[in-house]
C-alpha cells in the first residue's frame, strides 16, 4: 500500500493524530490483563501483514513529521547524537543495515544502488538522492550513524560488545522516555539500567544480557516497553524536563481522553556484521486514550493494567499522580467482561462495550 | 577517623574499598583532603612503600600535607586544586611503565576524575584502588545545562551554572565522573523543599 504521510507536530500545537489505520495496527503491549517486568524477548522475523512487526524498520504515516521533529531537537542540542571514536565502523554497519532493509522492504519509497563501494541512496519521501563512498566519511554530510538515523524513525543505541558485556558507546536519541544519552554514553548494561526498580532484583537484566550477547547476525530479536506521556510529545528528555514536566499537570477529566497518550516502544536487536556491535532501535508509537478505547478489548484491558500496576512501576514511569484520573476515565470503558488472550484488537470477535 | 558507610544503592553508583599496599616497582597516590589519612594508614602497613611512591595531594583547606611529606615519598606534589593538578597527573600516568599501582583516596569527585585519567592512560582497572575519606560531597552534572557543580553537600541544590533547583540522583556517569542533578520543581514551579544535608 502507499502511505499517506501526515503533516503534523509533536510540540507546541500538537497536531499529531493517528489515522484509523494507525490505530488498528498500534503495537498494544499487554497480552493479558496485568503487567509486570519480564524477559519478554522474541525473534524479530516479521509479523502479520500490515502490522508494525512486518518489516525490519517500520515506516508509517508519521515518518516525515517525526524526521522534522528530530531535526529540531538536534538543532537545539547536538549532544543527542554521539558516537565514541571506536564506533564509526558500527555507524557504517547501521547505515548499511537500514539502507538495505528499507530498499528491500519498501522498494517504492527507497532505493539503494551499489557499485562496489560507490553507493547511491534514494529516499523519495524526504527528497534525498545521495551518492557516496561506503566507509568514507568525507563523502557524507555528517557521520554515517547520524546520516541514516536522521532518515529513520525511532531512537538508536549502538552497543559495543567486549568482555562479555554491552557498552552504550553511540546513539541517536531524540524520542526517549526520560533518559539521557549524553549522561549514559560509555555505561555498561547494568549501569544504564541502574534507575529501573525491581527488575535487577528479579534477575531480569542478567538473563536479558545473556540473551543479547548471543544475538546472531541475520537473526534479530524484539521486545516491547511502554510508559505514559501527556500530549504527543516525542522529546520527553531529561534535558528538557524542566520545560515539559509541567504539562503533566494539565490533565482534566474533560481533556484526558485527547491529551493522555500510551507510549509504546518497539525495541529490536540486530547484530552488526563488521563491528560485531549490537544495534538497538527504539521505535516510539503514541496513541491517545480516546483512540485506544475505540478497541473494546484494549479499553477493558488498559483499565485493569493501570489499576493493578505496582506502585513502584507507576512512580518510575512518572504517572503516579495522574493514575486516579486515568482510572476514572478508563473505568468507563471496562464492563468487567473477560478479554481474549494476546495483544491483537480482535474487533470481529470481542463484544462491544456493554454499558 | 571513622569512615562513612554509604548505604547500598543502584548499580551505576561507584563503591569504594580500603587501600592496601601492593607489590610493585612504582606507586602513584592521588588524594585530596582527608584522603591523606588513607595514605598515612598505607604507609604504616608497609615501611618500604614510600621510597617507590609519587604522591599528588590536594589539601582543600586541610593540614595533612606536612604529615604526608614526613613519609618521605620519592616524589611529593601539593596542588592548590584538582584542575591545577590534572596536567601533572596526565604526564605522570603517560610516563608510567607497566605495573604501576594507582591509589586514589578522598572525595568522590577526586577519585572519579583521577580514575578516568588512569583508565584512559591505559592503566588496568585491577591496578587501581580507591578509598573514600572525608566529605560526602558530590560532583554533580546538571542534566539540563550540562554544567558541573563541585562539592554539593545538600539535596536539593542550586546549579552553579543555570541556577535551576536540582535534586541529587544516585545515577552516576564514570565518563563525566559526576552524579545527575534534575530539576526538582518542574511539575510545581517554585515549590522547592528546603535543602537537607546528604545522608542526613
Ligand atoms: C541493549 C539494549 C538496551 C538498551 C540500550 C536499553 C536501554 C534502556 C534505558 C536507557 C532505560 C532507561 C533507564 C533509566 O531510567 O534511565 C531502560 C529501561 C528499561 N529496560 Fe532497557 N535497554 C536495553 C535492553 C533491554 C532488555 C533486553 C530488557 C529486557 C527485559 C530491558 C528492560 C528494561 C526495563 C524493564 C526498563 C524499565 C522501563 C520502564 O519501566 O518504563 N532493556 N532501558
Amino acid at each position: 500500500m502507499t502511505i499517506q504521510f501526515n503533516n503534523e507536530t509533536f510540540r507546541d500545537d500538537y497536531s499529531f493524530r493517528n489515522s484509523d489505520w494507525a490505530i488498528k495496527r498500534f503495537p498494544f503491549p499487554f497480552h493479558e490483563d496485568s503487567y509486570m517486568y519480564s524477559v519478554n524477548m522474541e525473534q524479530h522475523r516479521g509479523g502479520p501483514e500490515g502490522s508494525v512487526y512486518e518489516k525490519r524498520f517500520d515506516v508509517d504515516e508519521h515518518y516525515l513529521s517525526e524526521m522534522r521533529d528530530r531535526a529540531l531537537v538536534l538543532a537545539d542540542d547536538p549532544l543527542r547524537c554521539q558516537s565514541l571514536p571506536h564506533m564509526t565502523l558500527a555507524g557504517w554497519d547501521t547505515l548499511e543495515l537500514i539502507m538495505v532493509s528499507k530498499s528491500e522492504d519498501y522498494p517504492d519509497l527507497f532505493e539503494l544502488h551499489r557499485d562496489g563501494n560507490r553507493w547511491r541512496w534514494v529516499n523519495k519521501p524526504m527528497g534525498i538522492d545521495q551518492t557516496f563512498t561506503f566507509l568514507d566519511e568525507t563523502t557524507l554530510p555528517c557521520g554515517p550513524l547520524e546520516y541514516i538515523t536522521r532518515q529513520t524513525q525511532g531512537d538508536f543505541a549502538v552497543l559495543d560488545q567486549r568482555d562479555e558485556m554491552l557498552w552504550m558507546d553511540a546513539g541517536m536519541v531524540t524520542t526517549q522516555a526520560d533518559w539521557s544519552l549524553d549522561f549514559d554514553i560509555g555505561m555498561n548494561f547494568f549501569e544504564w539500567h541502574a534507575p529501573v526498580p525491581l527488575a535487577h532484583e528479579m534477575g531480569i537484566f542478567k538473563r536479558a544480557l545473556k540473551f543479547l550477547l548471543n544475538v546472531q547476525q541475520g537473526a534479530p530479536a524484539r521486545r516491547l516497553n511502554w510508559t505514559m506521556t501527556v500530549n504527543p510529545l516525542l522529546d520527553t528528555s531529561p534535558e528538557n524536563y524542566h520545560k515539559w514536566g509541567i504539562q503533566k499537570t494539565t490533565l482534566t477529566p474533560e481533556n484526558i481522553g485527547a491529551k493522555q497518550h500510551l507510549r509504546v516502544e518497539l525495541q529490536t536487536f540486530f547484530r552488526l556484521p563488521r563491528s560485531n556491535a549490537l544495534l538497538f532501535p527504539i521505535r516510539c508509537y503514541l496513541i491517545a486514550f480516546q483512540d485506544i478505547v475505540t478497541v473494546p478489548k484494549w479499553g477493558r484491558r488498559l483499565h485493569r493494567v493501570v489499576r493493578d500496576l505496582p506502585e513502584e512501576l507507576a512512580t518510575y514511569k512518572g504517572f503516579i499522580a495522574n493514575r486516579p484520573m486515568m482510572l476514572d476515565y478508563l473505568g468507563q470503558y471496562d464492563d468487567g467482561l473477560p478479554t481474549s488472550p494476546g495483544v491483537w484488537p480482535d474487533l470481529g470477535t470481542e463484544p462491544p462495550l456493554q454499558k | 577517623m571513622s569512615k562513612f558507610q554509604f548505604p547500598e544503592s543502584i548499580a551505576s553508583r561507584p563503591v569504594y574499598g580500603t587501600l592496601e599496599p601492593r607489590p610493585g616497582k612504582a606507586h602513584l597516590m592521588i588524594a585530596d583532603a582527608e584522603g591523606a589519612e588513607a595514605i598515612l594508614d598505607l604507609a604504616a602497613q608497609d615501611a618500604g612503600l614510600m621510597a617507590k611512591t609519587h604522591i599528588i595531594y590536594i589539601p582543600k583547606g586541610t593540614d595533612f600535607a606536612e604529615a604526608l611529606r614526613a613519609l618521605e615519598p620519592a616524589q611529593f606534589y601539593e596542588g592548590p586544586s584538582y584542575a591545577a593538578s590534572v596536567q601533572r597527573i596526565r604526564k605522570v600516568l603517560g610516563d608510567a611503565h607497566m605495573g604501576l599501582q594507582v591509589y586514589l583516596a578522598g572525595t568522590e569527585g577526586l577519585m572519579g576524575q583521577a580514575m578516568n585519567e588512569a583508565v584512559s592512560a591505559g592503566i588496568p582497572a585491577s591496578a587501581i584502588q580507591t578509598e573514600h575519606r572525608g566529605s560526602i560531597a558530590r560532583r554533580m552534572q546538571c542534566v539540563h545545562c550540562k554544567g558541573i557543580t563541585e562539592d554539593v553537600t545538600t539535596d536539593p541544590f542550586v546549579c552553579s551554572h543555570c541556577g535551576l533547583n536540582l535534586f541529587v540522583r544516585d545515577h552516576y556517569s564514570r565518563r563525566l565522573a559526576a552524579f545527575q542533578g534534575v530539576c526538582i520543581d518542574a511539575e510545581d514551579p517554585g515549590n522547592v523543599p528546603a535543602p537537607v544535608e546528604l545522608y542526613k
